[in-house]
Order: structure tokens, then C-alpha cells, then sequence
């Protein structure tokens, strides 16, 4: 694979993005900064306006208002430059079901006027660094979601594109496909690819995203690196459990500010969930010669961030103005 | 690489594209079938009849039959159209169509392939029908200059149709309506001279028969290929194909150029 063209510091700039199907305000003002060579991740629930965004970067739709910048070309005037330097695995599987693999990746090899030298020759790398050698003969028809997948993130990656958007790249993958596609985005990443990733995992956000934005109801509601938004909700406790209430009244006494759970014999303590303050507290519960059975913490996480920050009735599609 | 050598390379590859899933979902036998069983329905079962009816010293099936191939074309042209039509919305359903709107390729050669490749399908299945029409009796009268301009005309009105079927294609937003939409087009051959002569109808019917495209597109090919009198009949058939061809392929391309639905 060549290495990505000399691209500028900045991948993707959007100020005030804005687009509504008739009164239906899907997008209300985006302003979006991904840097070059780094994982972005769009995070948000069902209908946030996730997929609306990726189309409208990647060309495939128009904006009503705003201003796009891509690869350093003003979307509106040059879409042409845009595209060939982006590549786009959507939501839904962008192959043709009636081709087999080697054929799909050649239909791009021949879309991106490789030769008859360097198609063929770039398809065969594909379908290799994709593991789908043993099955480039079959029709798609016959693949499994995972070699769907694969297949159409390859078939984006035929012509070498600096900015990739993914859209939901592992939902309804199970487990094992989920990695094998984390570890090629991290290869991608790590050959200077700029990664434009929309998910509802907020694990899938967190392990591979230098920054997140949080998108809900059309607005970007959070924005930051994974430990910046995870400081934004207060997360982090230590769980004691006792053997009777008589200890966890001494321990309540003792340990003032913790919330108690009488039915389940909890007590919750405020913490960092570090050794040294984990220590701490327990020297002070054996100073104090108070038994304790159990005990776990509770870091924050981009679950409680994400709970927290967007709307509780997640089903809502759009915004009504 | 120009525009237009981009044009011509993205073209090629979408017509590899679509005849290979054309051969992979094969609809060529319904686009042939139909109007072979519409042919052999109106030469035996309504032929004889319709024979007698066209007057002249030896009138009968043999007549009918040298009458009635050229609005079957027609039909076998209108059909394949439909089948093209249900095509191009079942290929802008798909996620590759959407893949190939963020490529930097040429944006029309997508509709071009459609269009080259379904003429293709269109011309074969136009050779099938004439092969059946030859086995029941067919017997062109006209020379080699004559078959080949038919040829060409039969061309013309391929290209023609099927411009306009990729474009009800891409108006269509369900696969549903694709086959329908095209159905008027099956029609046409009835309401004008494909059948029966236009000056057997009342007179409003005869009126619109007369001037409606179909009606001089018969009876150029029949001229062609029997050697009845045609008048104004030919360039008024080509006239027509490239009148309609150019407002198919404007058609499209504003079609294409739309934002795809949201799904």
C-alpha cells in the first residue's frame, strides 16, 4: 500500500452544518474539527443524526447551510476533489451481491483507473490482507455479515483514500468480527489515515478514538478525547458490602458522605478508583476494626457519559422546529 | 485522463458491470417471452380473422402475420423497457449505487451502463422474436439495405425507450412502481397501427393513433421489412427516437443528480 499524499493538518472542518428535510431539522449547526491522522468518532443514539452527517461529508447528499471542508477542498465547490480523496464503508453494505469478491474489488480497481497491471494486483493484496482469498470466487450473495464487511471496507481502501468514513463499521458484527475490524482501523491509523467513525458502542468510541463527539437531537451536545468526556460525569465509586447492618451502620458513621443501600447492605464511596485512595480506605475501615465481604469499584464510563448527556427518549428521529 | 475519456472508461466498466449481473439474473427469457406468446396468440388465435380484415385479393393468417411483426417488436422493445426500468430501481435500492455517488468516477457513465447494456439485452431479444416470427411464417420481401436500416431503426428505438425506462427507473422510489410505470409504453403498439390499420378506428381514435410515435416507428419498419408504402413515415420515426432520446437522457441525468432519498 502507498503511503497516504502529503495531507493537510486538518481532515475535516465544519462550521454551522445544518440540514432539515422539509420542517424536520435532522442537522442544527455542526461544527466539527477532525485533525489528519487521527480516529474521530461521532457518537450518539438512534436517529441523532449520525448517518445524515457521513452522507453529507461524503458527498452523497447536500447540506442546506454551513460551511465543509474536506481534505483541505470546500465540499461545495469541488466535490470531485473530495471524493477521490475520501473513501466511505456505510451503515448499509455497499457491495454488489450479484459480483463475487475478486469482482467487486476489481470494479473498483477499474472505477479508479489502476491499469491492468495494478488492478489485478492491488485485488489480489486486498483479498488478502482482508482474508478473503479463500472465498474471492464466491457471489457476496453467499457471505456471512463479517465478510460483507470486509469486503466493503477493501473495496473503499482500493484507491488509497486519506480520509475513511465509516458509519457504524461493526454494528450487528459479533465479538470476534468486531476485533478482527478494530485492528484493521488501527493499521489504517497507524499508515496516517484519518478515521471518520460514527457508532453507538460507546466501547468501540473509547478504544479507538482520539476524540469524541457526542451528537443527539441534530446538536453536538459533548466534544473532547475519551478522558475528557468521561471527567465530565461524576462516575467513580467504591462498593462495600456487609455481612449485617450493624456493620454498615459503623461504616456509614465512619465514613461520612457515602450513600447507603439498606436492602442490598451497599455503601457507596466517592472515589478515583486508584490504589492509593483504595488503601486509604481501607486502613481506615480496619483502624476503625469494621468487617467488610465485599467490595468493588466503579470507574466512570462513556456508558454514564453518554446516559447522561443525551435525551432519554433516544428514539426520537429528528427535531421538530 | 479528459472528461470525456473518463466518460468512456467509467461507461465500459458499469456495462461490464450490468451484463455480467444480467447474466447472473437472467430476465431475457420473460423479455423475449412475452412477445413471442403475443405473436403466437394474434397470428393463431385472432389471425385468421384479423386477416380477412385487412381486405386486399388473398387476405388470411399469412397476411396477418406479415402485418402484425412489426408492432410486436415494438412490444418486445416497450417490455425489455420495463425490464430495465425494474432493474435501475432494484440497482438504486443497493448500497453500491450510493458507494459509487461518493467515487470520484464520472457520475453519468453509472446510468450509461444501464442504458448500453439494456439496449444489448433489447437487440437479443429482438433477434429471438424475429427467429420465432421467421419459424411461423414471416417472410421479409426487402433486401439486405432494407433488413439493415430496419436494423438500425430498431436500434434507434431501443436506445430511445430505454433512456426513458432508466428514467421512470430512477423516479420510481420502489421496485413496484418501476414495473408499472413503463406499462403505457405497452400500450402504444395497440392504440396506433401495431395491430390493426389506423383507418378502421372511429375518428377521434384514429386521430390520436395517427400522430402518437408507435404508429410511424410500425409502419417505417414495416416498409422496410414487407414493403408497404411508408410516406413520411421514416424520418418521422427517426425524428421521433431522437427526440425522445434526448429528453430521456436530460431526464436522467437531472434524476441522477438529485440527492438520493433518504433510507
Amino acid at each position: 500500500m502507498t503511503a497516504p499524499a502529503a495531507a493537510p493538518t486538518r481532515a475535516i472542518r465544519t462550521t454551522g452544518l445544518r440540514k432539515a428535510y422539509g420542517r424536520l431539522v435532522v442537522l442544527d449547526g455542526i461544527d466539527l474539527d477532525v485533525a489528519s491522522g487521527t480516529v474521530f468518532a461521532l457518537l450518539g443514539p438512534n436517529g441523532a443524526g449520525k448517518t445524515t452527517t457521513v452522507n453529507i461529508l461524503s458527498t452523497l447528499i447536500t447540506a442546506d447551510g454551513g460551511q465543509i471542508e474536506v481534505a483541505g477542498h470546500d465540499l461545495g465547490r469541488e466535490p470531485g476533489a473530495v471524493r477521490a480523496a475520501i473513501g466511505v464503508t456505510g451503515q448499509f453494505s455497499a457491495v454488489d451481491a450479484l459480483l463475487s469478491a475478486e469482482e467487486n474489488l476489481q470494479l473498483m480497481a477499474d472505477l479508479r483507473h489502476l491499469g491492468r497491471r495494478e488492478g489485478p494486483r492491488r485485488v489480489a493484496e486486498l483479498l488478502e490482507q482482508f482474508d478473503l482469498v479463500e472465498a474471492a470466487g464466491k457471489p457476496v450473495q453467499t457471505f456471512s455479515g463479517g465478510m460483507r464487511r470486509r469486503l466493503d471496507l477493501a473495496m473503499t481502501l482500493v484507491g488509497d483514500p486519506r480520509i475513511i468514513f465509516l458509519d457504524e463499521p461493526t454494528a450487528g458484527l459479533d465479538p470476534r468480527s468486531r476485533r478482527v475490524m478494530w485492528g484493521i482501523i488501527r493499521d489504517l491509523v497507524a499508515r496516517g489515515v484519518t478515521i471518520f467513525l460514527t457508532t453507538q458502542y460507546l466501547e468501540e468510541a473509547d478504544r479507538l478514538a482520539n476524540r469524541i463527539a457526542v451528537l443527539d437531537g441534530g446538536r453536538i451536545v459533548a466534544e473532547g478525547t475519551p478522558d475528557e468526556l468521561k471527567r465530565l460525569v461524576p462516575g467513580g465509586h467504591v462498593r462495600l458490602a456487609f455481612a449485617d447492618a450493624s456493620e454498615l451502620d459503623r461504616a456509614a458513621r465512619e465514613l461520612d458522605g457515602a450513600a447507603r443501600d439498606d436492602e442490598a447492605l451497599t455503601l457507596q464511596v466517592p472515589s478515583d478508583g486508584g490504589l492509593g485512595s483504595l488503601r486509604r480506605l481501607l486502613d481506615r475501615l480496619d483502624g476503625a476494626a469494621i468487617e467488610v465481604d465485599g467490595l468493588s469499584v466503579q470507574t466512570p464510563d462513556l456508558d454514564a457519559v453518554f446516559l447522561s448527556l443525551t435525551s432519554h427518549d433516544s428514539d426520537r428521529k429528528v427535531v421538530a422546529r | 485522463m479528459n472528461a470525456l475519456s473518463i466518460y468512456l472508461a467509467d461507461s465500459t466498466t458499469m456495462l461490464r458491470r450490468n451484463v455480467v449481473r444480467m447474466r447472473r439474473y437472467p430476465m431475457i427469457y420473460f423479455i423475449a417471452g412475452i412477445p413471442i406468446v403475443l405473436l403466437l396468440l394474434f397470428v393463431y388465435v385472432f389471425g385468421g380473422t384479423l386477416g380477412a380484415g385487412l381486405g386486399g385479393v388473398a387476405a388470411g393468417r399469412a397476411e396477418y402475420v406479415a402485418y402484425v411483426v412489426p408492432g410486436i417488436l415494438l412490444i418486445t422493445i416497450a417490455g425489455a423497457a420495463q425490464g430495465t426500468a425494474i432493474a435501475v430501481a432494484m440497482d438504486m435500492a443497493e448500497g453500491i449505487v450510493a458507494r459509487f455517488r461518493t467515487m470520484p468516477i464520472s457520475r453519468a457513465s453509472v446510468v450509461t451502463g444501464h442504458v448500453l447494456a439494456s439496449a444489448a439485452q433489447t437487440m437479443l431479444a429482438l433477434a429471438i422474436v424475429v427467429g420465432v416470427a421467421i419459424a411461423v411464417g414471416f417472410r421479409p420481401t426487402t433486401g439486405l439495405v432494407e433488413w439493415i436500416a430496419a436494423a438500425g431503426l430498431l436500434l434507434l428505438m431501443t436506445l430511445a425507450l430505454t433512456w426513458v425506462s432508466v428514467a421512470l427507473g430512477l423516479v420510481s422510489k420502489s421496485v413496484e412502481t418501476a414495473s408499472n410505470l413503463p406499462m403505457p409504453l405497452m400500450l402504444l403498439p395497440f392504440f396506433g397501427s401495431g395491430f390493426v390499420p389506423t383507418a378502421s378506428m372511429p375518428e377521434p381514435l384514429r386521430w390520436i393513433a395517427e400522430v402518437q410515435p408507435a404508429t410511424p416507428m410500425i409502419e417505417a419498419l414495416r416498409g422496410l421489412l414487407v414493403g408497404t408504402p411508408v410516406g413520411s413515415s421514416g424520418p418521422v420515426a427517426v425524428a421521433w427516437c431522437l427526440a425522445i432520446t434526448l429528453a430521456g437522457y436530460l431526464w436522467t441525468q437531472r434524476l441522477y443528480e438529485r440527492d438520493p432519498s433518504p433510507r
